[in-house]
């Protein structure tokens, strides 16, 4: 019996918390993508980048209050600097669409016009964010650094495995879910959300309701760039900030959005559950796992990993794979093309 | 558009590099110069993929990091002791992964579909992956341990490197195939996403199967197409020709060798453009971009829209993969390490929206200047951060960190440069010259 | 003069044109019915009474104010409605919700117009909960007919309102149409079954090549022998 608990808080503490964490991480970053596709209908590869901005931002402010010996006690600083870092990022995001897409929406550009735009913001983004805080790895997060740390565990189960749940792991749980019921709340019930959605679903329609356009974009970029600041900030308070991972998220959102269906907030949230989970449940190594459940004379005496981490890009891009030959148009009925 | 652009604009370019010439350096002018063939070969490689067929390929970087292990893979001296270590075990790794694939795709034949087919695909799949780990595993794990410091890799074929630039193409040709055969049906947004992810997986495999690239540890003094500095300032022509021109023998060694490689450079760019240019005007071309302006009129008149796009991927692929092997046979490494897709994808695709897509003479104009604006912008930029903050004390907190940074101002330039073009000049610096027919 | 007319309208999209000095008038509490060949114009001149479509002649006046110069949301503003034929539904979202976006620009209390609407067309107030994109052909047509009366308009468009629906819903959306016409809005109608569509319409235009060529009652188009001949299939 003990050997199964421990086989289950093992299970929890390297694939459950981790996955649920990453997963509603990558969650808040696929909703920004499909928001954006939804209202702008085009894949924003600048979005990576826009994290990396807010994070820096919020970064800043961070080390700035810890400077001033300002702190949330027990909780990290950041989540005090999160709001600059969002305002900052939503500036940058409109400055953008002022500068940059607003001419090719006047002349009714194609999608793949706005794509390749959105790799020149790429560029600038990049470079701003090495210019101001380099391409080295930072560390931000301060406060209690456990909610529930492995040896309280123990001491309370008397099990032999430990279970620890971070603070930035709790906080990414807990943020996302507030970021995303909020984010529900004003695209179903409010009327501000609802010629949102009613602008995505139809624009002609829309405009000859009296929807304008212009409000409608702006909203998308401002909560876009809202949501990629908190999912940059809740990444890097968990894993560490450097610029280049930022890029690398690209890949795992693009594929959440797409897996759960381009333009579907809620098919956002599956996607980045599944590739979370997919990413931690494929690279994970289950010998100890299975010692606990086989008996001694079967123990397995190799790592039993299925895939090396170095290889986690490439679940994405199966799932990726999988889901656009399977079903096009992904787990919930995204827009086609 | 008339057709007096084209040579002035490459007139303009030949003088900013008798500029850098003069002001900096012969050597590095022809450095600059060479490094700006091979992104004009690359440019010219996706210009056929995006400018004739309007396929969004983010995976540049894939191929081209394929070309350079090619080069590795042929030209590298085969590591005898790893091979005895864990050759054999690998074969036997290979050959049942290659029997697995073959007998999924038999059962995939041979059963009628149902869930029956399905679970004996899955199960084949399945139990082949821990069936070819069980060899491959220790094998790689023999192979990594042979004298990791030196080799630890199966090392190559032991050819001349020359063969390696085939092969290059070659191999970023096989895996644009099987890429394209998956991805290719999908619609633009998707394949650039899917391309992305690909150039990553590839990535990820030259950096961490070290038996095979030794990854990170890189692959250093990799055979020459041309001869050593060395031997060459020895020779008497050089020695004879230095003494004409007043330059040391060494400077002089070293400039040869660097025109040496931009003549073979040179003569592969030549080359892929004929063969660029018949390609577009041909019917095939026109096909092409018939299709990428309207593929549904297209598909609708009979075009095989995928067939035509999957060979397009293919040569494109190829071309890039061609121009990897020839940039890592010029550095004289293979360094997994150093392919970023800032550089290796993004940047290509500024030069080719700047020069002017579905332009073969605008790509490789793109490719020219832009990657000397990329190698001078760091200069230029640090210079004039230099300048901007003299009224700063040398130590200024600001100073310094401006100045560390002016590293990335290049990054930016790029980006404005790119969303500058997008706006003002959206079809580029030499735009597709329609063909008005008659 | 009529409460709305579009007046010796000629334009078209590109360089040649598609309408050619053609009028089209309707009153408050009149149906008037556009009928005509294919290619006539009929949906042209639908959408630069909308002002969908730049004039180069002509002018459109509702009310007695010349709105020419205004864009297609200002003229919904100033009290028209525009059903389109195709893609007039917001298919994702709820009944309801589509009923709502048709209100978007009213400030005031629409739920007695929602409730004017549900009284018009009982179905949807069953279905108010569904995604208007799940329900079948006849039932989106009343979403996007009652969206079209949310900002309560004085003129009704209606492009092909009962193009691929049945011949039973059709005659159901037309009993609708009259009742709204009751109400004392003016109803403007593009129609490919031109018999029904005339036996409902108080004023009847033939369209041919962008200009008018019948113009009379629906009841006298009816009878017309040359209309019959030529337009109504005998």
């Amino acid at each position: 019996m003990d050997d199964l608990l421990n086989a289950l808080v093992l299970l929890a503490n390297f694939v459950l918390i981790p996955a649920a964490t990453y997963g509603s991480q990558l969650a808040l970053g696929a909703l920004g993508v499909t928001l954006v596709y939804a209202i702008l209908r085009f894949s924003n590869f600048a979005h990576g980048e826009t994290m990396a901005f807010g994070t820096m931002v919020t970064i800043l402010v961070t080390w700035w209050l810890q400077s001033h010996g300002i702190g949330l006690g027990p909780l990290p600083t950041a989540l005090l600097a999160l709001p600059a870092g969002i305002a900052a990022t939503v500036v940058l995001a409109l400055l953008s669409d002022r500068w940059v897409y607003r001419y090719h929406r006047s002349c009714r550009a194609r999608p793949v016009i706005f794509l390749i735009a959105s790799l020149g913001l790429m560029f600038v983004y990049n470079g701003i964010v090495r210019i101001v805080i380099g391409p080295a790895d930072q560390r931000f997060a301060d406060g209690e650094r456990f909610i529930v740390s492995v040896s309280d565990f123990r001491a309370f189960t008397g099990l032999s495995e430990g279970l620890a749940l971070r603070t930035t792991q709790g906080l990414s749980l807990v943020v996302a879910v507030v970021i995303v019921a909020a984010l529900f709340w004003f695209l179903e019930r409010t009327r501000t959300g609802k010629s949102m959605r009613a602008y995505s679903d139809n624009e002609d329609l829309a405009l000859l309701s009296g929807i304008r356009p212009d409000r409608v974009v702006l909203i998308a970029w401002a909560i876009a760039a809202t949501l990629a600041t908190v999912a940059g900030v809740l990444y890097g308070l968990d894993k560490g900030f450097s610029p280049i991972t930022y890029f690398h998220l690209l890949l795992p959102t693009f594929a959440a959005a797409i897996v759960g269906g381009l333009g579907s907030p809620l098919g956002a949230i599956a996607g980045g559950f599944v590739v979370a989970f997919s990413e931690v449940l494929l690279t994970y190594a289950y010998k100890r796992f299975l010692t606990y459940l086989l008996p001694e004379s079967l123990a397995p005496d190799g790592l039993l990993q299925l895939l090396s981490t170095n290889y986690k890009f490439a679940v994405s891009f199966v799932i990726l794979v999988l889901v656009l030959l399977l079903r096009p148009t992904g787990i919930f009925k995204g827009k086609m093309l | 558009m008339t057709r007096a652009p084209t040579p002035i604009a490459f007139a303009l370019m030949a003088l900013a590099f008798l500029i850098v010439g003069f002001a900096q350096s012969w050597s590095l002018a022809l450095t600059i110069f060479n490094y700006c063939l091979i992104a004009a070969i690359m440019a010219l490689g996706l210009n056929i993929q995006w400018g004739y067929a309007g396929l969004f390929n983010v995976g540049l970087m894939g191929f081209a990091a394929l070309g350079g292990l090619a080069v590795v893979l042929v030209a590298m001296p085969p590591v005898t002791d790893a091979w005895q270590a864990g050759g054999g075990d690998l074969l036997v790794a290979v050959v049942l992964g290659l029997a697995t694939i073959a007998g999924a795709i038999l059962a995939r034949h041979l059963l009628p579909p149902g869930r029956t087919r399905k679970i004996a695909v899955g199960v084949i799949i399945i139990g082949g992956f821990f069936l070819a780990r069980a060899w491959y595993l220790p094998a790689t794990q023999a192979i990594a341990s042979v004298n990791p410091a030196h080799t630890g890799y199966l090392g190559g074929l032991g050819l001349p490197v020359l063969l390696g630039w085939i092969v290059g193409a070659l191999l970023a040709a096989g895996a644009a195939w099987l890429i394209g055969r998956i991805t290719l049906g999908l619609r633009s947004d998707y394949l650039a996403i899917a391309t992305l992810g690909i150039a990553e997986i590839l990535l990820a495999i030259i950096k961490y199967e070290d038996w095979l690239t030794r990854g990170v540890k890189n692959v250093n003094g990799l055979p020459r197409p041309v001869p050593f500095e060395v031997e060459l300032q020895q020779a008497a022509w050089v020695q004879e020709w230095s003494l004409r021109l007043g330059a040391s023998a060494q400077d002089m060694a070293v400039l040869t060798v660097k025109l040496c490689y931009a003549g073979l450079a040179l003569a592969v760019l030549m080359i892929l453009l004929w063969f660029a240019q018949t390609a577009l005007n041909s019917p095939w071309g026109r096909m092409m971009r018939a299709i990428r302006d309207n593929e549904t009129a297209a598909g609708a008149m009979g075009k095989n829209v995928t067939g035509r796009h999957l060979q397009v991927f293919v040569l494109g692929s190829a071309i890039v993969g061609l121009a990897g092997a020839m940039l890592v046979t010029m550095d004289g490494q293979f360094t997994p390490g150093s392919y970023v897709p800032l550089r290796f994808t993004f940047l290509i695709w500024v030069m080719v929206i700047v020069g002017g897509s579905g332009n073969n003479y605008g790509a490789i104009l793109g490719g020219v200047l832009i990657w000397f604006l990329w190698v001078e912008a760091e200069p230029v930029g640090a210079w004039l951060i230099a300048a901007a903050t003299s009224g700063l004390a040398p130590d200024h907190a600001l100073r310094v960190h401006l100045i560390e940074g002016a590293a990335h101002m290049r990054v930016v330039v790029m980006g404005l440069v790119l969303l500058l073009t997008l706006r003002f000049r959206p079809r580029g610096l030499l735009p597709e010259r329609i063909a008005r027919s008659a | 003069m009529s409460f709305l007319i579009g007046e010796a309208m000629t334009g078209g999209y590109g360089a040649a044109d598609i309408l050619n000095g053609c009028t089209i008038a309707v009153d408050k509490g009149e149906i008037a019915v556009i009928v005509g060949p294919n290619g006539a114009g009929k949906s042209t001149a639908m959408k630069a009474i909308f002002g969908m479509l730049a004039l180069r002649k002509g002018r459109v006046c509702l009310d007695g104010r010349d709105i020419t110069a205004l864009s297609p949301q200002e003229r919904v503003v100033h009290g028209m409605g525009f059903v389109p034929q195709t893609h007039n539904i917001f298919p994702s979202m709820t009944v309801e919700e589509n009923l709502e976006m048709g209100a978007f620009i009213r400030r005031d209390d629409f739920r007695p117009t929602m409730e004017q609407v549900y009284e018009l067309f009982p179905v949807l107030k069953q279905k108010r909960r569904q995604p208007a994109g799940e329900l079948s052909g006849g039932q989106r047509q009343q979403v996007a007919v009652g969206r079209a009366l949310m900002t309560r308009p004085q003129v009704l468009m209606l492009d092909e309102p009962t193009a691929g629906v049945s011949p039973i819903v059709m005659d159901e959306l037309f009993d609708r149409i009259i009742e709204v016409a009751r109400t004392g809005i003016a109803i403007l109608m593009v129609e490919q079954n031109a018999k029904q569509a005339l036996n409902i319409a108080d004023t009847g235009y033939v369209l041919v090549q962008g200009a008018n060529r019948y113009t009379d009652s629906g009841e006298a188009l009816l009878v017309n022998p040359d209309v019959r001949r030529s337009f109504l299939g005998g």
